[in-house]
């Protein structure tokens, strides 16, 4: 006991006293998630949207004021003719174009239906979809609002109960405020790349400068080595989260439903994984440059694949077979659903034991990997 | 008295791929003894004392430490040894302190605790105990890494070149250290590629290219140096060179420093053979040659003579 004490005060001495690491361990990770979190942004607004009125009527004007009003659209033109709305599009000067066909008004009001073309710059998928969604939405509201004075025109005696309106509640973030999705996802990966880095190329550098020959004679034992190691980073990660909870309350203004011992419960396991894996890749790299090579390659994967930048439900089948051994994805899974929906131990059970299981994997693969006959 | 043994190493087989550093060596070590394994490098030096410091697996043969199976009891063996390696080993960012606290603790000891053992060696180093080791100049680092290797009172101490790269003076402190270190009983195993060191040793090994060319004490190893020896000097040294290379009775030539120590086919030492009339007869022949301020004298061998008559015996022998 008193040796891994010893080791890990030297661990913190070394840590502490390299003036290069400190910054880079306790204000990059702050840094990116201030940036991060701001600019990983899925929301769009202004979208460029090129308005051709065919008809100049007081429906279709009311149309355009309305789309122009929203926050999603910016009126980037307005033209007579289904060319110009093209050559808009050709040049892009907008994300979509409306078209009102001629006799809009008219034919709406006898005919009681009426048909508008929607045109939407689909290059980028997303920012395409988003765009159709939002014009529909406009749209319908529109739809609502003159029907409601129409009816109140002519007295029809509809009544209004027999209308019905779909209204959505986004649960656990009524806003749909992207910054209370993504700024738990960070955290995870800032966690994580600290965790798997710091760990790797601590021991590699042992190797590489040699320290590591005259621990290795000494009587140390193999568990009191790898605690010596781990342990250190383990409460620097835990720090490095805490961190990350305090910007997350203070700055971004997350809610926190959940226990919060429960995610530090979490992150033991997850960060024993995640330094475990660093442990593993030190076992067979001889230098910091391939330890630093060997963990981008899987932090790589593991952060695109984590769901946080694309949905593990939009991925392929086999992907998304591939994400069950993507630790980061348990982790990200676990943070939002104890932090904004405020599950308990028993919800996040499967998480648990998974990255439990993993992590007594990847550890007893380092061990075992970690000979002391150099 | 029976000495008994520190170390004994038989038929020591290690490749590193198609390398083969070691070719089958055998040796004792007597407990207590200041012993020496001198050879240039990649003799095999460092790939034997890492066997020894539990550090590296043989491919074949028996290596024992202490009367212990180097591979079977390497946990008691690193309770007992201490091990310097040839490249500074401690952490650069601690303090001389630190790296001290640090390995004692190791040890399961303290430095108060043990402060007696390595006194000589650390007082020198005490005013710069809060420097960090990184800082510390080459022979100063020598003098921590040993009293890192010292703190847990081992028995015996394995060191690999320990004075390669450091200055002359520190070098001579060094080995005042180590004659210390073996007057309290502790067997000190060291290596070395600079011949003078030999002398200093109890008993030597000399190693090349994996094999053990001889072991005995340094003035048994001169003693049995197979020619009388000359040192030779003139104005021009290269043309001397190939002069004596083209005279029929020379046995071997070798530049040492401004001489050129010469053997003769015919003066074996057993034969006492007239010096002054080889002597005579050599100054003549150089003379033919044209070579001015012809400086001929006898001199005693030193290890590095025997060392090159050794290897070239081993290369007569293996030339076939």
């Amino acid at each position: 006991m008193r040796i891994i004490q010893f080791l890990v005060r030297k661990e913190f001495l070394q840590i502490f006293r390299n003036k290069g690491m400190l910054p880079i361990i306790f204000i990059m990770p702050v840094i990116q998630l201030v940036v991060l979190a701001n600019a990983a942004n899925f929301e769009i607004e202004n979208l460029k949207l090129f308005f051709i009125d065919k008809d100049q009527s007081t429906l279709s004007r009311l149309l355009r004021s309305k789309m122009d009003g929203s926050n999603y659209f910016l009126l980037s033109g307005f033209g007579l003719s289904s060319q110009d709305g093209a050559t808009a599009l050709d040049r892009n000067q907008a994300d979509l174009v409306i078209e009102i066909p001629s006799g809009f008004e008219k034919k709406l009001v006898r005919e009681n239906t009426q048909k508008i073309q929607l045109v939407v710059n689909a290059i980028d998928g997303t920012k395409g979809a988003l765009a159709n969604f939002y014009a529909l939405e406009v749209i319908s509201q529109f739809n609502q609002e003159i029907r409601q004075d129409f009816q109140a025109i002519n007295k029809v005696g509809v009544s209004p109960f027999n209308r019905l309106q779909v209204e959505y509640s986004h649960w656990f973030n009524p806003d749909l405020n992207y910054k209370t999705f993504m700024v738990p996802g960070i955290l995870v990966l800032l966690v994580t790349m600290i965790g798997a880095f710091l760990s790797a190329m601590n021991i590699v550098r042992e190797k590489e400068i040699g320290t590591i020959e005259q621990l290795n004679v000494t009587p140390i034992k193999k568990y009191q080595f790898i605690t010596g190691k781990l342990l250190p980073f383990l409460i620097l990660g835990l720090v490095e989260l805490t961190i990350g909870f305090i910007i997350a309350k203070v700055v971004f203004d997350i809610p926190f439903v959940g226990s919060i011992f429960l995610i530090y419960g979490f992150a033991v396991i997850y960060l024993t994984l995640v330094l475990g894996l660093g442990l593993f890749i030190s076992t067979f790299t001889e230098t910091q440059q391939q330890a630093m090579f060997i963990t981008w390659f899987f932090l790589v994967i593991f952060i695109l694949m984590g769901g946080l930048f694309t949905a593990i439900e939009n991925m392929p089948l086999w992907a998304q077979r591939i994400t069950l051994f993507n630790p980061v994805r348990y982790f990200i899974e676990v943070v939002r659903m104890v932090m904004l929906k405020g599950s308990g131990l028993m919800d996040i059970k499967w998480h648990a034991l998974i990255v439990f299981l993993y992590a007594v994997g990847v550890n007893g693969l380092a061990i075992y990997r970690y000979r002391k006959t150099v | 008295m029976m000495s008994t043994l520190a170390v004994t190493v038989d038929n020591l087989i290690k490749n590193y791929g198609s390398q083969n550093a070691l070719k089958g060596v055998s040796l004792e070590v007597n407990q207590g003894e200041l012993f020496g394994i001198i050879g240039p490098d990649g003799a095999g030096k460092t790939t034997l004392i890492r066997i020894l410091a539990t550090l590296l697996l043989p491919d074949a043969g028996q290596a024992e430490v202490l009367g212990m199976e180097v591979e079977g009891h390497y946990r008691q063996i690193r309770n007992r040894m201490g091990y310097m390696p040839g490249r500074f080993s401690l952490y650069q960012d601690l303090t001389v302190l630190e790296n001290l606290q640090l390995f004692a603790s190791i040890y399961q000891t303290t430095l108060e605790e043990n402060y007696h053992l390595i006194k000589d060696i650390y007082q020198p180093l005490e005013p710069f105990k809060n420097r960090k080791a990184g800082n510390l100049s080459g022979g100063m680092k020598q003098k921590l890494a040993l009293s890192c290797a010292m703190i847990h009172e081992p028995e015996i101490l394995f060191l690999d070149e320990p004075t390669t790269g450091v200055d002359p003076v520190s070098r001579n402190e060094f080995w005042e250290m180590l004659i210390k270190l073996k007057a309290r009983g502790i067997t000190v195993l060291v290596s070395t590629p600079y011949m003078d060191e030999a002398d200093l040793c109890d008993r030597v090994a000399l190693v090349q290219e994996g094999q053990i060319l001889s072991v005995d004490t340094p003035v048994a190893i001169i003693s049995r140096f197979p020619s009388k020896l000359f040192a030779i000097k003139s104005t021009d040294k290269y043309q001397l060179i190939k002069d004596l290379q083209a005279y029929p009775s020379t046995a071997s030539v070798f530049a040492f420093g401004e001489y050129l120590h010469y053997t003769d086919k015919r003066a074996h030492s057993s034969e006492r053979a007239p010096e002054q009339a080889l002597e005579q007869e050599l100054h003549q022949y150089l003379q033919d040659r044209g070579h001015r301020d012809i400086h001929i004298k006898s001199i005693e061998p030193t290890i590095e003579d025997c060392f090159m008559a050794f290897m070239q015996k081993e290369h007569k022998w293996s030339a076939p």
